[in-house]
Formats: C-alpha cells, sequence, structure tokens
C-alpha cells in the first residue's frame, strides 16, 4: 500500500480503526516520502505503540519491535556471534588450518540477528518499532545513530550491511529522560497528546461497537474533566475504552455521580486520584448557582 | 516561498528554539514533497521537521501564525471565505454597511455558532468581531493583546459564556455533575473563539506592520528561559512536565558510582585465587563496593519574597521524593522545621502546599527571613542526624533582612555533611547587595549556583560533582 497523500494515510488507518488528526497524518506521509524514522512522544496510553502496529496492518508490513530498557546492549539490540556454534565449529574441525576457520566462523552462519539488524536484513520492507526509547542509557542510544541515519549496520568482521528494503521506523517515547540532540535531529517529531473530547468520542465509537452516541459523549467528557484536574496519572485512551466497555457491561447508559464513582476506579489508578476525582466530580450537588 | 521559510526558520532561532543546518534541510525537502496550498499540512510538516521538543511548540505556534499567515493560498482550499455562499451566518459586509453594525444580531449569530460548534462560522466570526470591535488603527504601536483586550471586553465575554450556559442547559432538571461537564464545554468553546479572534488581530498586524516586526514584538522567551521569580502560575504548569525527567537525571548523578577496585580487600577470595598461582597473591580481589544510597536534605526559603520560587523548587522536591528513598524537606522562614512527611508518593502537591503554610512552625518571630536562627535551630535540632552521606541542598535567595548571618551553624553543617550546595534564584550580580548575605554562607558552600531559570537548573544537574567521603577526612 502506497501512501500517495495525508489523506490516504487517514483513510487507511481509519479502516484499521485507528483515527488519526491531522497531525499524525501528516508526519506519517512524511515519513513515508522521506524515509525518515519518527519520534512519537506523548503521555501514556494516548496510541504510540499502537500508531506503528496499524501502520504495519495497513501497510501489510511485518512488525518487527524492539522494546528498550535500561541496560539493553549491542549484543541484543544489534546482534551477536553464537558462540557456541562457533566453539562446535572449530572442534570439529581438525583438519583446516586456523586462517580458514578464523575467516570461517565470522561469516553470517554464526550471526544471531537481533531486531534492529533484522530489520535491515529483510528481505520484505519492514514496520521497525522502538519502543520507550527514553527508557536506555545515553550511551545506547548512540547505537541507534547509525541505523537511524544510514539504515546500515557495521559489524568490524564483516563490514557494512546495508538495508535491502528501506523499513519505516518509529521510536517512542514517554518523556522520562530528555533525549540526546543527536537522535532527536535524525527523526521527524510527532507529538501525540490526548484527543480533545469529539475525537474521543469517535474512537470510542470504532473501538466499542454498541456504544451509544449519548454515553460516548458523556465519556469523553468526563475524561477531559479528569484530565483538567491535578492528578498523578490521567486517563490514558486505553482506559477509556476500559471504563466505556465497562459500562457497556453493566448495561448503563446514562452516567450520574453514583455510577462515576462506582466505575472510577478504572479510570485512574491511584487512591489519591480517586479521591479527589469523586470528590471534584461525584459528590452529591452543592449547588454553586452558576 | 524558499525567503519565506529561511525567514521563518531564523525567527525561530531568535525566539531560542535550536535548528540545526540538517533539520533545516530536512524541513526543505519536506516541503518539496507535499501540497504547500495546505495550511494545516504545511505547519505540522514544518513543526515535524524543526521542533524536536514539547517546550518549543509555543514559540513554533507564534511565529508559525505571524509567517504564514498572509501567504496567499490558492482558492478553494477551504482557507477563502469569499468563496462561501451568502446563505451562511456573517455573509461579508459590503464596506459601506459599517455604520450598521448591530452588536446584538451579531452576537447572536455568534452565539448560534457557538452552540452548534461550527468553525468555519466561528472564524468568519471572529474575524467580523476584529473589524467592528477591536478599532484596529494602522501604523498604531500597539501591541497584539491591547487589540484582543478590546474586542473581548466589547464582544462581553462573561456575558456570551452565561448565554451559552443557557442555550446548551435547556433540560431543566439537570444534576450538578452534568452542568458542570457542559460548563467545561462551554469553557472550550469560548476558548476557541478566543484564539480564533487572537489570530485574526496577529494577522492583520503582520500586513500593517510586516512579519519581522510583528514577529519581534511577539517572541517570549522560551520555559526554560523565564525568571522563576517571576513566572506565573501557566509557565509554572508547562515547567512541571520538564522537572520530571530532571529529578531522575539528578538522582543518577547523585548515586554515581566510583569505578574499579574501591571496595575493601576481600581477603578469603585473593587466598583462594592464590592458590592456582601457589599461593602467591598475584591478583588481589575485592569486595564489590556497596552502590552508593545518596541521602539528600533540601532547605526550602519558603517566604513570601521567594513564593514563585519556593513553590517552584517545592515541586521538585515533590517529584524528586519519588527517586530517593532518603529524602528530608525542611521548609524555613524565620525558623526551621521540617516538612518531608507533608509530601511523599501518592500524596498530591497542592495539598501538601497548603498544608505547610497552615501546619509546619516556620514562622518564630515576625514573618521575615532569618537565615541565621533558621540555620540555627536547624543545627541544633537536625544537626547530630547528619552523616557524611548527607547532601544538604539550600534554596534562597539569603536575604537575611540585615539579621546577623551566624553563618558559623553552616560551617557545623558542612563539616558533618557530604556536600552543601546553594541555589540562589537571584542574579549573581545582586548577590551581597543590599541584606543579601550570599558571602557569609558562600564560603561554607561546596558550590553557589544561580538558578534563575529552568535551563540554568537543568545546568547544574548536569555538572553536578560532588565530593566523597570529605567527612571522613576532617575526622
Amino acid at each position: 500500500m502506497e501512501f500517495t497523500s495525508p489523506q490516504v494515510v487517514t483513510d487507511a488507518l481509519e479502516s484499521v480503526d485507528y483515527l488519526p488528526d491531522e497531525r499524525i497524518s501528516q508526519v506519517v506521509f512524511l515519513a513515508d516520502r522521506l524515509d525518515k524514522p519518527v519520534l512519537v512522544e506523548g503521555p501514556a496510553g494516548v496510541g504510540k505503540t499502537q500508531l506503528a502496529k496499524s501502520i504495519a496492518e495497513v501497510s501489510g508490513r511485518p512488525l518487527i519491535r524492539l522494546q528498550c530498557y535500561e541496560g539493553l546492549d549491542e549484543a541484543k539490540a544489534l546482534y551477536e556471534w553464537n558462540y557456541k556454534k562457533q566453539l562446535l565449529r572449530i572442534q570439529s574441525d581438525v583438519d583446516h588450518d586456523w586462517d580458514t576457520i578464523s575467516h570461517d566462523i565470522f561469516g553470517e552462519e554464526f550471526l544471531l540477528t537481533r531486531p534492529l539488524l533484522e530489520a535491515i536484513r529483510s528481505p520484505e520492507p519492514v514496520v521497525l518499532l522502538i519502543d520507550e526509547v527514553d527508557r536506555v542509557e545515553v550511551e545506547t542510544e548512540a547505537l541507534l545513530l547509525e541505523i537511524l541515519s544510514e539504515f546500515q549496520v557495521s559489524i568490524p568482521e564483516l563490514g557494512t550491511m546495508t538495508a535491502n528494503t528501506q523499513p519505516m521506523v518509529f521510536l517512542t517515547s514517554n518523556n522520562t529522560r530528555e533525549l540526546s540532540e543527536a537522535l532527536k535531529r535524525r527523526c521527524l517529531f510527532l507529538h501525540i497528546d490526548y484527543p480533545d473530547p469529539e475525537r474521543e468520542k469517535e474512537i470510542l465509537a470504532a473501538r466499542v461497537p454498541g456504544l451509544s452516541e449519548h454515553l460516548g459523549e458523556q465519556v469523553a467528557r468526563v475524561a477531559r474533566s479528569i484530565r483538567g484536574l491535578d492528578v498523578k496519572k490521567a486517563p490514558s485512551v486505553s482506559e477509556t475504552i476500559d471504563w466505556a466497555r465497562t459500562l457497556l457491561a453493566l448495561s448503563i447508559d446514562d452516567i450520574d455521580p453514583q455510577v462515576l464513582a462506582d466505575t472510577m476506579h478504572v479510570l485512574l489508578k491511584y487512591q489519591t486520584d480517586i479521591e479527589k476525582a469523586t470528590k471534584e466530580l461525584a459528590s452529591p450537588a452543592k449547588d454553586s448557582g452558576s | 516561498m524558499i525567503t519565506v521559510i529561511t525567514g521563518f526558520i531564523d525567527e525561530l532561532r531568535a525566539a531560542g528554539v535550536p535548528v540545526s543546518m540538517v533539520e533545516a534541510i530536512d524541513a526543505m525537502k519536506a516541503i518539496e514533497a507535499i501540497d504547500i496550498g495546505d495550511r494545516v499540512g504545511l505547519r505540522e510538516t514544518l513543526r515535524a521537521t524543526l521542533v524536536k521538543n514539547l517546550r518549543h511548540e509555543r514559540a513554533f505556534n507564534t511565529a508559525f501564525d505571524v509567517y504564514f499567515s498572509t501567504v496567499p493560498m490558492p482558492k478553494g482550499t477551504g482557507d477563502d471565505e469569499e468563496a462561501d455562499s451568502d446563505d451562511r451566518p456573517f455573509p461579508p459586509l459590503p464596506p459601506d454597511d459599517q455604520p450598521e453594525f448591530d452588536l446584538d444580531e451579531f452576537l447572536s449569530q455568534l452565539l448560534e455558532a457557538l452552540e452548534g460548534l461550527d468553525e468555519d462560522a466561528l472564524r468568519r466570526g471572529a474575524r467580523q468581531a476584529v473589524e467592528q470591535l477591536a478599532g484596529m488603527e494602522p501604523g498604531r504601536p500597539v501591541g497584539g493583546t491591547y487589540y484582543l483586550y478590546r474586542t473581548l471586553r466589547r464582544l462581553d465575554m462573561g456575558e456570551l459564556e452565561a448565554r451559552l450556559m443557557e442555550a446548551l442547559m435547556a433540560d431543566e432538571n439537570l444534576s450538578e455533575f452534568e452542568r458542570r461537564l457542559i460548563r467545561e464545554e462551554v469553557e472550550a468553546r469560548l476558548e476557541v473563539l478566543r484564539e480564533e479572534i487572537e489570530e485574526e488581530i496577529r494577522r492583520r498586524l503582520v500586513e500593517d506592520r510586516g512579519r519581522d516586526a510583528v514577529a519581534r514584538t511577539l517572541r517570549r522567551p522560551l520555559i526554560e528561559d523565564i525568571d522563576l521569580m517571576h513566572a506565573t502560575s501557566s509557565d509554572l504548569a508547562e515547567m512541571e512536565a520538564a522537572i520530571g525527567p530532571l529529578t531522575r537525571k539528578l538522582a543518577a548523578r547523585l548515586a554515581r558510582r566510583r569505578k574499579k577496585h574501591s571496595g575493601r580487600l576481600d581477603f578469603r577470595r585473593t587466598v583462594r585465587r592464590s592458590l592456582a598461582t601457589g599461593g602467591v597473591p598475584v591478583d588481589p580481589q575485592f569486595r564489590h563496593p556497596r552502590p552508593h544510597r545518596p541521602e539528600v536534605w533540601l532547605l526550602c526559603d519558603i517566604s513570601g519574597s521567594m513564593a514563585t520560587f519556593s513553590r517552584f523548587t517545592l515541586q521538585f522536591t515533590h517529584a524528586m521524593s519519588t527517586h530517593f528513598s532518603k529524602l528530608r524537606t525542611f521548609a524555613f522562614v524565620d525558623t526551621m522545621d521540617e516538612v518531608t512527611n507533608f509530601f511523599g508518593p501518592g500524596i498530591d502537591f497542592g495539598s501538601a502546599v497548603t498544608r505547610i503554610t497552615k501546619e509546619a512552625e516556620v514562622v518564630w518571630l515576625d514573618g521575615h527571613s532569618d537565615y541565621g536562627n533558621s540555620l540555627e535551630k536547624f543545627y541544633e535540632r537536625y544537626g547530630r542526624q547528619i552523616t557524611s552521606r548527607t547532601t544538604v541542598i539550600i534554596t534562597g535567595d539569603a536575604r537575611n533582612n540585615y539579621r546577623p548571618p551566624r553563618a558559623t551553624a553552616l560551617d557545623d553543617v558542612a563539616k558533618a555533611a557530604r556536600a552543601v550546595v546553594w541555589l540562589n534564584p537571584e542574579p549573581e550580580a545582586y548577590w551581597d547587595t543590599g541584606d543579601s548575605a550570599m558571602a557569609h554562607y558562600g564560603k561554607y558552600c561546596d558550590s553557589v549556583h544561580e538558578v534563575r531559570t529552568l535551563r540554568q537548573l537543568e545546568d547544574f544537574v548536569e555538572n553536578l560533582t560532588l565530593p566523597s567521603g570529605r567527612a571522613l577526612q576532617n575526622l
């Protein structure tokens, strides 16, 4: 599938129930055009990872995912030599001289590919998702630079491996730390925020079949209201979807303070947040007269 | 087009957004790939290629509105109101109709647009409002805010809000809960209108005075360059987002481990290894050094003159409490009290601040800063608990109201602690002027930093190096 215009991106994503706003479509379109990686930033649960998955789905490309964590290193991200197999090769072969063997054991046969290298070597174009890149240390970030700008990996023993096909790369970040300038410079930047109630309503309608228009609107408005409060962890889009599903399962078709108080724990995950939201929203009417 | 883009990039740089050469080239390449008639597409393209930090978005939005407002758009791209037919609300008035502009009639049309959330109509409404109500005079050197204020006052936003609320709350028996949701909806819609008006004013200013002049007047410091002493509450809210990553970094800096064999000799393992070399201990083994667990004590001046800054430091403290298990916080005005328990995971920041001002004993005499007494009381009460692992961070302007500095108390603290760091929110040039006693205290601190802006705080965290185990040498 080819993304010929931002509108095509929008339509394609909508067909798999991912509703992008114009910013998302434009950046995805550009990424495809310019062959640049996209750095997606935003609060948890606004659909950053889902964007990459949906793109993979609509474009029919396989998704290769690298989950980042503290302590991630070359051997787990790029490639590793298969030591056991190399040992076996050396032991099983006593006739050849050392030069032949040493040349032999650093061949592709003994290479264990890890996600990044795999994305490069794949015969068909892939979507590469580097998830939560802010979790790795600054030093490890440097591992990604070569692959992001040149789409190649240098292996000292083998030489440089260049991508056969251009992968589409998405990096996600929750912004727990500032990423390095070098990394940012190589990417297109896309910030996804909580959707406005209109769009959230549409997302709910797409994701929760059977949800009534009225309830969808209420859910979206309550979500905005809670996000406006100063809470520790604002409800994410996935949590509002869960909440809408809960309400549907309980066959509730109108939210009142009581319902809200009873089901709040689906939206909010901290006791203090729940207390605060209950106090603000679900407490019985104290008529302020405004 | 190229001159507009380069002008735009120059403006971004002038506003403080770092745009590298590579990014500028990327932007140019990207523009070739898109349909530049589409304003939203153009905006998002430039944003994605040039702005890599959420904190710079505000500067970007302003610059974009200025630089691309008067660029003529091709006909029929939706931005051209002349193409609209007359049966929609707000038909463009012929110029000679102007004296008969009817405010009431206009308001009810505007209300209708707000009710139906018709964005096109809102935009036209905003345009007309500015035309009729702002009273813009070409060449008059006043800022956009003046016109905005004038327009909004004549529109009477309060009245508009009340009427819109009434219209949306037609149903009599709505619960308080539903009313609240509607109220928020009303606020959001009026905000849309306000933004449209602001944009329209900006557009007209650009027409009048040219892009560069308007861009200069609208330029505001980036959030990391705003003086913390004078930050508004919306600035503070924006800074909050940056604090989280910063505290993580600070935690990592303070906990940084010394490299190599800093642990003690592991006798048992050394002897065991020596068996391989015939009993000669060729390869001494060391115990693994224990990971350093930093202990941080924060001393915050929360007197009136420091109100904004202390709110910021307390926020910083609050964010730190999730990263340090051994964080103790003290607040002082003219005496010191521990406020550690007011913070902590799961405690709401706002209520913590109210509790501190109400419950903590920080005022002893008259509520004017007294660093001398505060530090003496602090050492008296908590001095014995300071260990060689404790890093003491003091935040305050060291303005002592001409009271005796009694800096020896700080000397005692410094001797016991691993390090004492002072963060002063005043410009360095003001230190030791008037009642500032910075020099008296400064000589007992390991370092004193000017932290007036978020950027300076970032630099402080970035370059933080602390002496290790100094207290041991002093023994």
